[in-house]
Parts: structure tokens; C-alpha cells; sequence
């Protein structure tokens, strides 16, 4: 029983072409099957128990009035979980459905599933759970005192990065300091959590999911349902965004436990409120700085204290707390550095994987410093970054060692050069110029233009040791008299065009016209996930590689045929559906050549292997490749209401080497867009660890009439070490985009400004 | 289950509401449907109003313009622009088109939220709302209409038909605060009315207390300054110190409270800037007009 999926189109194209989405068209008109809308016959739906305290004793969970509601064909608590009853991508800290305590508001507690998803609902609401109420640790400074109450066996510590590069006693003659906080920012995907379990006759269990990474789903699963891996299968669902909100488990173990319980198909799928309680968000951060440098503006040394806040469960943590720490002083060379990077459980909702993944939170502490420490020496701050910039064979405050185009000044220099937009009209009535837009706030009163400058960097693929590698499946056939690349990989296409971008690879490697990229499932290997910027990088390479063999056997047996004829062999290649000679004249169209024969290569891609932070120092080679990127922001802001309006946004960024160039557009829009909701307007409010705007009422992301235009640079200065010289694309756009809007603000108000996002009451005195 | 009834007439729908109080009614449905898919509210049943031609018509009525209760956001900026501007420039801050094509604001009255756009400029509009069940209609002041945090008025048997309003007999003007720059709740609100024929000067501030709320101090503050220096008949700039001064007292008026969309202090700093711009924005167009 299978339930309607995105049909797999045929993709035309080319490394470095614009190939558009093969679901555009399908999506702009509301025919695309997100997995929201999976449906199959008998299929039951599941609902959610969730804990209405953020810390509290389970004393008792009573199910039996939810079991005799109408409708309801199975209720299900901890006790029912067949196999590991906690999981989690780095350490196995978070009950599948809750055991003894609560740890956070929303935490699932118990299952239903019924015949219609609002009988569903009701019995949901009569699962009676009683708790003894604790009082929540909300705080991440409290959690890290001595006497805090411990949320979890190991106390609250999640991870402390120590690095300690240089002279940890270096003094400089100019001196600044700063403190700066980051609020809670939720990936807000546009589709909610949602998938399809649908049980087979063996006791396993096929999974429909919308995910960033089906094997590791399929991990935990496995140990969670107390199967072997193979009876549980997962296959990719129409996805609507993730931007790393998928990369935990949120509904799948539930969906599959219903399934395999009931003996039928189980849907769940998350209205908005429960979804920002249904995954992890960004860490809020505090963060301490101190910058030292000489009188001509090179950095002396930069020592910080950057504490995270976890929230109840460790998710992607430990990670995220390497990458702020890091890349703690942005990428300038530093050649002393203290960095104590800490990220903490409290009984916060938890916090994970989000686009930019550490680099966020860091930027706007780091470029904040660069500007007051530009300010202090009396220089232009694009001036002082450029001084300080990080270039090929710089050594990072890990010890490593950078290869490749590191174009920091280069990027600096784009942005700064650029022309800037014409001044705003004070007595335009248009108000969408103004800020406060349509609402009619201001027509030109109290309204200061401001500039602001920053840059950015961060890792791309896995770091520290980590076993990274993707694994494609590329099959060459003749289908009704015309050669097809059938490409198969387990990667998530998310939306940041994956599709397009395995079937240009191919396309390309074996010069075939058209090319179908399969559906993402578990009947090939691994891919890894679709997060850190990775997958053009690790996937496409894994589908160059498999195309490699692929082009091998074809050229031998091409070789074969012809040596047997001509004699001649040398130079041939694929084009044009055809193999040709190294002058371009077509020798055998593949047609002929192939006949009935079908070629499938299957092969693993890894990148260089990257190693461990000394636990004491912080020095390793920690990361495969660094991508970068500068954003140039500028504001108008309402002096007397504090609202903001960015007038413009213009971005300098190298992405190695564009394999689609109008996706690499769409990411550095997008990117830039969500790095502006943070600065501006994009925050979970939390009250005692309970989410007060959870919805898009209150949770506000910018609209069309905020994002401004934005300017893009994109440079193409190719890497040695990747495919086709390419870098990541996705996360560089957010992180220095919000800093550089906030620098502007600053400049424009003459305010201090250390917390984003800046609220209109942040930047006037009441 | 949701009962749901369809009446397609006026005195049907009445009918229907005398039968069932219980039954929500439903114009647009923004904001119907977002409680329903919150799971904020649960309605017994539901009264669809959109089938009920009476209920989109507008006309006068004695000198005032009578608006049916299901008049469209995007109806009255086209349709009645000229004539309510300031209602029309509070409706143009109203979610986005897809909104302001289905929302009413007859669905704004009905959910009577302090943060209700229409409200401000109906207040100093001196509006009217008509409530009618089968029993009856009545018309009550906007100034009555709103008792708290979404209650008001209007009975449980009672639907809202129409309200009714004024034409402009001066310069109006709409600010909204809100941290996004369209589709956005407000923080604060503050709607001014100069009628220049009677000389009066009428307020409506929004989102900043448990109800919206007249500045009525602020109200004959101003009004008598204009009297004073007989700026009415010889339009010349107010001097700044009275327009900060009546910003002041319509930042006094409010009753705000800190929220997940801003802090009590925050409002009031911003009413009082409001109040200020509206007037003086108001007050160049009153001079305009004498002049010409
Ligand atoms: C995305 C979005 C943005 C929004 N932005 C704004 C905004 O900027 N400003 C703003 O003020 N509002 C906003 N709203 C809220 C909403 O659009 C308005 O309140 C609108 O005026 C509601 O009108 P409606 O016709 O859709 O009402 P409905 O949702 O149909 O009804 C609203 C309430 O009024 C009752 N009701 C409707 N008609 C009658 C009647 N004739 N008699 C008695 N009761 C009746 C209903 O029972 C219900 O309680 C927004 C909503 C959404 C979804």
C-alpha cells in the first residue's frame, strides 16, 4: 500500500546551467503531494499527549477513558515502546514518549491513534496524566552553577569547547569588550512535521517521511521498534523546507509504533503550535567578549565565553557548541585566542540543528566587536576586517591550516564597493519605502539611514572525525529507443535543489539528455544528511564518482567494439547521447552501442578525513572546507518608534563553482532572508520554559514588503579538494546577513544594540 | 461535530440565531477559521453568513452611510475610500490582500479584540453598530460597543447587520505600530478625526488597553487650543508644545500592558509619537483645505 508520491521527472542539463526545479511548476499550483497530504485507504490518524509543564514528576498516566473514546484504535505510552526507549543524534538522552519526568513544555507523553484525526484530538484530551509540578531551570547561567538541580544523569554540561591557541596571557595596547545575546530563533518550516507509517505483514514497517537524512531516522528507528533495520523502510515524502528542523526524530517513531500496534497505516501530521514544540531551534545565546589589538588594527588576541542554551535534550548540541566556538573570533587571524564555548540542558524546549549551525549566533558577537574595536582605533571597520582577514594559509585558532581560495578581503571588497542605493525620499508617500510600511508611521519624520558591514564563515560537510560520505546508484539504460541515466540516492531534496543538481552531474558525466533522478529511499546506501551545507558537495560527488564508473564501461565497451573495427580509441568520450571521438565527431550513439545492456555502478564518496578537538586546546584539523560570505545591509530606521526598514541587502560569496546557478541565487536570497528574520523580527518568546507565540500570529517571518532587494556577487574561485572546485552555498548567506543589518541599525541610531532581535523598544529609551 | 446552517436571507438568518445562540457566525472566516485550526475554539455550530445578500450592501441612512456587516476590507478602500479615509487607511493595514478580500469588518466587531484595526477609526467616527435579533434592532455607540478583551455589547441572539458612520467632514488619518512592515498584528494603534464642521477633533486608540479607547482629555485639550487661538477659522500651525502636549495626554489615556508583541511603556512612547504625526499630518491637510 503506497501513498501518492512527487512522480520523478525527467532533468535536461549541465554543471554551471540554469535548470529549474523539475516540482516548480507542480508546487506554485497546489499539486505537489507534501507529506501532509499522504493518504491510503484505512489509513488512521495519530495524535499527540503533550506535557503542559516544562518541568514536572509523571505520577500516573491513566489512558482508559482515551481508549473507550469513539473512534480509537490504540493509546500508547512509555510503556509500550518495543525496544530503546530514548534516542538522539549525538547522545541518547530523549524518551521517545515520557518516562518519570517532563523535561520541557510539549514533550510528547502519549499516543493516540482513530479512525478521523479529530476523534484523534478529543481522546488525545482524555489521556489523564498526573503530575507533580517541579520548578523549571530556565536560565542557562543558573544551569551551569554547582548547586542547580541536574536534568539529566551527567549533570547540565551537554559539551565545554576549550581552545586555547597562542599566548594565553597576550596583551594589547587597545582594549574593548562586549556582551552580547541572541534570542531563540525556529526554522519555521513552511510544511509542518508530518509522515505516514504504513505497517507490512511481518512485522516491520514502511516510513513516508519528510526528513533530512533517512538513514539515521531509520537508525533510531530500528532501535527504538526493536527491529532489525531492514524491516524498517523510509521513503522520502514531499518535503516542505527543514533548514535543519528535520534532522532529529519528531513524529516518526510515534507514527510507526501506532502502525505496528494498530495493524493499519498511521498518519501524524503537526498543526503549526505543535510544531514548534515537534523540533529543536535555534540555541539562544549569551555571549562575553574581549578583543585586543595593536594601534594599527591587527588583532592581538580575542577571548571569549560563548554559553548556549540546550534546552532539555542534546539533540545536534555538542556539535553546534564546536562550530560557535570555532569559528568564535569570525575569520580573521587571530593569533591568540581563549575560547570557552559551553552549551547546557535546561528545561527550555531543546535546541538543534538550524542553518548556520553555531556560525549564527558567534557573528553577531564577533563582527559586533570588529566595528567597536574599528570605532576605538578610529578606522573604517571594512578597513579593520580587511587587515585582519583570513587568506590561504592562515591558521585558524585550531591550529589549522586553510587551503584553497579563502577570499575575505576579496568579498569585503565587493560589498564595500559597491554603489549604494540613492537616499530615501522623506516626502515619499510611497510607504512601502518607509519604515513601519503600509501601517502609515511615518512619512519621513525621525527616519536615519545607516550602513553596516559583515562577514562571515563557517564549516561545510561533517567535522571532527566524523565518518562522512554519501553513496549514489547511477544506472545507464536504453528506455524507448533513447539512452537514461537513472540516478538513486537517499538524499533529501529539501528544497534547496538536490534534484537538479544530481541529474546536471550525470547530465554531464555521461552526456546524456535525459536523466531521472529516483526518489530518496533505504534501498541504497547512505547519504548522509542534508544539513552543513554538505550534499552538492558529498552527494554530487558520490554521483561523479558512480557516473566515473559508469563512463569507464561504457568507453571499454565502446573501445571494444571500435578497436575491433578502426583500431582507433583514444580520446573518446560521452556527449550528446552518443560517444564521440576527441575532436566531438560522434562514433556510436549509445542507443546502438548499449542495446539491451544495462550499466549500474554503485559507489561511495568521501571527503578528507578531518579529526578531533584536543579536549584541552581545541586544536585539530577539524573541518573538511570553509565556505564564506560578506553582506553589506542598509536601513532606515524610525528614530522615535524604532522600527526598521532594510532598504538593501548586497552579498559577496564563493561558492567554488555554481552547478546551478539560479538555485545558488535562490539559496543566497533565502539565507539572507532568514538571517534578516533573526536581526529584525524572528524570535520564540519564552515566559518559565512555556513558548508564548507559538504560531504565526506572533511568531513573525519577514514578508515580501520586508526582504529588500539584494545585490549578489557570486564568485566562483574553484577548491582543489571538491567536484567541480565547488563549496557549500546554504548557510553562509545566514549568518553575516543579520549582522550586517544590525551594525547598520547601529549606525543609524548611535545605540548600542547587543541583542537580536532588536525589538522597536530596543532601540528607543522607554 | 460542527453543526453548520446556511440561511440565505436576512430574517432567515435571524431566525437561525434566535434557534441556535450557541452557532458562530462565520463572514470571511479569518478569524473563524484560525481559532478552529488553533483549536482555541470549538463552535457548537456555525451560521455561514456569506449566502445573506443584505449583509454586503451599503447606502445612507439620514446623512450617515450605512456599511452591511459583511462589506469586504478590500470593498470599502474601493468603494468608500473617499468618504471614510481613515477607515480606509486602517483597512489598508489589514493583514494582507488575500484578507482584506475576505475579512469584514462586521468579522472584526464581531471578535470586538483591542487589537481590531477598524475599531480606532470607528471610534472617532462616533460609529454605530446595528445589532439586530429577533426581537428587535438597536443601534449602540462604538463608544458602548466594547466592554473587554473580545466580549462587547452584541447579545448572543443578536447578529451584527451594519454599522453606521459619518462621511469625513474633515481630514482623517490611521497609524499602526507593528515589528514587521505589512501583515501584522498591531502593537499599538491611534485613529484622528477632524471634523471641521462642527470643530471637533475625535480619537480612537487601538491595541493599548483591554478595549480600544477614546483620548477624550487629549480630545478637549486639543479642541480648545484650536478654539483659543480661533485656529479653526484662520488655520496656522499649532504650536509644537501643544501638539507634544496632546500626544502626552493620548499616551495618558491608554491602559497597555507588556505582551508578547511589546512592552506597556514601549506603547505609550509610541501612541504618543502617533498622536502626534496624526495630527500634525491632519492638521496641514485642514489648512490645505481652507486655503483652497
Ligand atoms: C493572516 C491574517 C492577518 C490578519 N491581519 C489583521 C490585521 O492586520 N488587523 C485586524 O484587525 N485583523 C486582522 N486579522 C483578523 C481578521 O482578518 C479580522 O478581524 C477581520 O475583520 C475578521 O473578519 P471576517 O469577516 O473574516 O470574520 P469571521 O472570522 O468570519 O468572524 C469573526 C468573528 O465575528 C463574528 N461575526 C462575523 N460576522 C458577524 C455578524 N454579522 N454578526 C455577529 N457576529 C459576526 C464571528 O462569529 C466571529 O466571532 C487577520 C487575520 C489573518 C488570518
Amino acid at each position: 500500500m503506497k501513498p501518492r508520491l512527487a512522480p520523478a521527472a525527467t532533468v535536461t542539463g549541465r554543471v554551471g546551467e540554469n535548470v529549474p526545479r523539475p516540482d516548480g511548476v507542480l508546487k506554485v499550483q497546489g499539486g505537489f503531494p507534501y507529506s501532509s497530504d499522504l493518504q491510503v485507504d484505512r489509513m488512521l490518524w495519530g495524535a499527540t499527549v503533550r506535557s503542559p509543564h516544562p518541568y514536572a514528576r509523571i505520577l500516573s498516566i491513566d489512558t482508559s477513558e482515551a481508549l473507550a473514546a469513539p473512534g480509537v484504535r490504540a493509546v500508547l505510552t512509555h510503556e509500550d515502546v518495543p525496544g530503546k526507549r530514548v534516542y538522539g543524534l549525538e547522545i541518547p538522552d530523549q524518551p521517545v514518549l515520557a518516562f518519570d519526568v517532563v523535561r520541557y513544555w510539549g514533550e510528547a507523553v502519549a499516543l493516540v491513534a482513530a479512525d478521523h484525526p479529530e476523534l484523534a484530538r478529543r481522546a488525545a484530551q482524555k489521556v489523564h496524566v498526573q503530575y507533580q509540578v517541579l520548578a523549571p531551570l530556565t536560565d542557562p547561567e543558573q544551569a551551569l552553577l554547582a548547586d542547580a538541580p541536574r536534568l539529566h544523569p551527567d549533570g547540565n554540561v551537554t559539551r565545554h569547547v576549550k581552545i586555547r591557541h597562542g599566548n594565553q596571557d597576550a596583551r594589547a595596547e587597545v582594549v574593548v569588550t562586549g556582551e552580547y545575546e541572541v534570542g531563540m530563533q525556529d526554522q519555521a518550516p513552511l510544511g509542518p512535521e508530518s509522515g505516514l507509517a504504513v505497517p507490512d505483514e511481518e512485522g516491520g514497517v514502511d516510513l513516508f517521511i519528510a526528513t533530512q537524512w533517512l538513514h539515521v531516522d531509520r537508525e533510531q528507528l530500528a532501535g527504538v521498534l526493536g527491529l532489525p533495520p531492514d524491516r524498517v523502510r523510509l521513503t522520502m515524502a514531499g518535503i516542505g523546507g527543514a533548514f535543519g528542523a528535520r534532522e532529529d526524530l519528531s513524529m516518526q517513531a510515534h507514527a510507526c509504533m501506532l502502525a505496528l500496534r494498530s495493524g493499519r497505516p498511521v498518519k501524524i501530521s503537526y498543526s503549526r503550535p505543535e510544531s514548534f514544540v515537534g523540533h529543536v531551534h535555534r540555541h539562544p545565546g549569551r555571549l562575553r567578549y574581549e578583543h585586543g589589538a595593536n594601534r594599527d588594527g591587527k588583532l592581538v588576541y580575542v577571548r571569549a565565553r560563548i554559553v548556549l542554551d540546550g534546552g532539555a535534550y542534546a539533540s545536534s548540541s555538542t556539535a553546534v557548541i564546536a562550530n560557535a566556538s570555532c569559528f568564535a573570533v569570525g575569520p580573521y587571524r587571530c593569533p591568540n585566542a581563549t575560547i570557552d564555548g559551553w552549551v547546557v540542558y535546561t528545561n527550555n524546549p531543546p535546541c538543534g540543528a538550524m542553518r548556520g549551525f553555531g556560525s549564527v549566533q558567534n557573528c553577531y558577537a564577533h563582527e559586533a566587536q570588529m566595528d567597536k574595536l574599528a570605532e576605538a582605533l578610529g578606522m573604517d571597520p571594512v578597513e579593520l576586517r580587511t587587515r585582519n582577514a583570513l587568506e590561504t594559509g592562515s591558521q585558524m585558532i585550531t591550529g589549522q591550516v586553510i587551503d584553497g581560495p579563502v577570499p575575505v578581503a576579496e568579498l569585503l571588497r565587493r560589498i564595500k564597493e559597491r554603489p549604494l542605493p540613492a537616499a530615501s525620499d522623506p516626502g515619499s508617500l510611497d510607504l512601502t519605502t518607509q519604515p513601519g510600511g503600509v501601517s502609515n508611521t511615518t512619512h519621513g519624520e525621525s527616519v536615519r539611514r545607516g550602513v553596516g558591514y559583515a562577514v562571515g564563515f563557517k564549516n561545510v560537510g561533517y567535522s571532527e572525525g566524523f565518518n562522512d560520505y554519501s553513496t549514489a546508484r547511477v544506472k545507464l539504460s536504453v528506455v524507448g529507443g533513447r539512452p537514461r541515466v537513472e540516478v538513486h540516492t537517499a538524499a533529501a531534496e529539501v528544497g534547496q535543489g538536490l534534484v537538479t543538481v544530481q541529474a546536471q552531474i550525470a547530465g554531464t558525466e555521461l552526456g546524456v539528455t535525459d536523466v531521472v533522478v529516483l526518489n530518496a529511499d533505504t534501498r541504497v546506501g547512505s547519504s548522509g544528511s542534508s544539513s552543513a551545507s554538505r550534499q552538492t558537495y558529498i552527494t554530487g560527488g558520490a554521483v561523479k564518482a558512480a557516473c566515473d564508473a559508469v563512463r569507464r564501461r561504457v568507453l571499454a565497451l565502446a573501445e571494444l567494439e571500435l578497436g575491433r573495427k578502426t583500431g582507433k580509441t583514444d580520446g573518446l568520450r560521452l556527449e550528446r547521447d552518443s560517444v564521440v571521438s576527441a575532436d566531438g565527431r560522434e562514433i556510436v550513439s549509445l542507443t546502438t552501442l548499449l542495446g539491451d545492456e544495462v550499466i549500474e555502478e554503485t559507489h561511495e564518496f568521501r571527503p578528507r578525513q578531518t579529526t578531533r578537538l584536543d579536549p584541552e586546546t581545541g586544536q585539530a584539523n577539524a573541518h573538511v572546507q570553509y565556505a564564506f560570505a560578506a553582506h553589506r545591509a542598509v536601513v532606515d530606521v524610525d528614530t522615535e518608534l524604532g522600527l526598521v526598514k532594510v532598504v538593501e541587502l548586497a552579498t559577496a560569496q564563493d561558492v567554488g563553482k555554481a552547478i546551478n546557478p539560479q538555485a545558488v541565487e535562490g539559496q543566497l536570497e533565502g539565507g539572507a532572508a532568514q538571517g534578516l528574520g533573526l536581526a529584525v523580527m524572528e524570535e520564540i518568546q519564552l515566559k518559565d520554559g512555556v513558548i508564548r507565540n507559538a504560531s504565526f500570529t506572533d511568531y513573525l517571518l519577514p514578508t515580501i514588503l520586508d526582504m529588500p532587494p539584494l545585490r549578489m556577487d557570486v564568485l566562483e574561485l574553484g577548491d582543489p579538494h571538491s567536484p567541480y572546485g565547488l563549496k557549500g552555498v546554504g548557510e553562509p548567506p545566514t549568518i553575516s546577513s543579520g549582522p550586517a543589518i544590525v551594525a547598520a541599525i547601529r549606525a543609524a541610531t548611535g545605540r548600542p544594540i547587543t541583542r537580536v532581535p532588536v525589538r522597536p523598544h530596543d532601540i528607543v529609551e522607554t | 461535530m460542527i453543526h453548520f446552517l446556511q440561511p440565505a436571507s436576512w430574517s432567515e438568518a435571524l431566525a437561525m440565531k434566535a434557534a441556535h445562540p450557541e452557532a458562530m457566525p462565520i463572514a470571511g472566516g479569518t478569524d473563524v477559521m484560525v481559532e478552529i485550526n488553533l483549536d482555541l475554539h470549538r463552535p457548537a455550530g456555525i451560521i455561514d453568513l456569506t449566502r445573506v445578500p443584505e449583509l454586503t450592501e451599503w447606502g445612507t441612512d439620514d446623512g450617515l452611510l450605512r456599511i452591511g456587516a459583511g462589506v469586504t476590507y478590500s470593498r470599502i478602500i474601493n468603494e468608500l475610500g473617499d468618504r471614510l479615509p481613515g477607515l480606509a487607511m486602517a483597512s489598508r493595514t489589514v493583514g494582507s490582500p488575500q484578507i482584506r478580500n475576505r475579512g469584514t469588518v462586521g468579522g472584526n466587531l464581531g471578535t470586538a479584540s483591542p487589537a481590531g484595526d477598524a475599531h480606532p477609526p470607528l471610534l472617532a467616527s462616533d460609529a454605530l453598530v446595528e445589532l439586530a435579533s429577533n426581537s428587535g434592532t438597536r443601534r449602540v455607540p462604538a463608544r458602548e460597543f466594547f466592554i473587554a478583551p473580545k466580549r462587547s455589547a452584541r447579545r448572543d441572539d443578536e447578529l451584527i447587520a451594519a454599522f453606521l458612520i459619518e462621511p469625513a467632514a474633515g481630514p482623517q488619518q490611521f497609524s499602526k505600530v507593528g515589528t514587521r512592515n505589512a501583515m501584522v498584528i498591531a502593537v499599538c494603534s491611534f485613529a484622528l478625526a477632524i471634523d471641521a464642521t462642527r470643530k471637533r477633533v475625535a480619537t480612537g486608540i487601538g491595541s493599548a488597553g483591554p478595549t480600544p479607547i477614546r483620548a477624550t482629555d487629549a480630545e478637549s485639550f486639543i479642541e480648545g487650543v484650536l478654539d483659543e487661538g480661533r485656529l479653526w477659522e484662520r488655520p496656522a500651525e499649532v504650536p509644537t508644545s501643544a501638539v507634544t502636549r496632546f500626544g502626552e495626554l493620548v499616551a495618558a489615556a491608554a491602559r497597555p500592558i507588556d505582551d508578547v508583541r511589546g512592552t506597556a511603556a514601549y506603547r505609550r512612547h509610541a501612541l504618543a509619537v502617533l498622536a502626534r504625526r496624526c495630527f500634525t499630518w491632519a492638521w496641514v491637510d485642514y489648512r490645505r483645505m481652507g486655503a483652497a
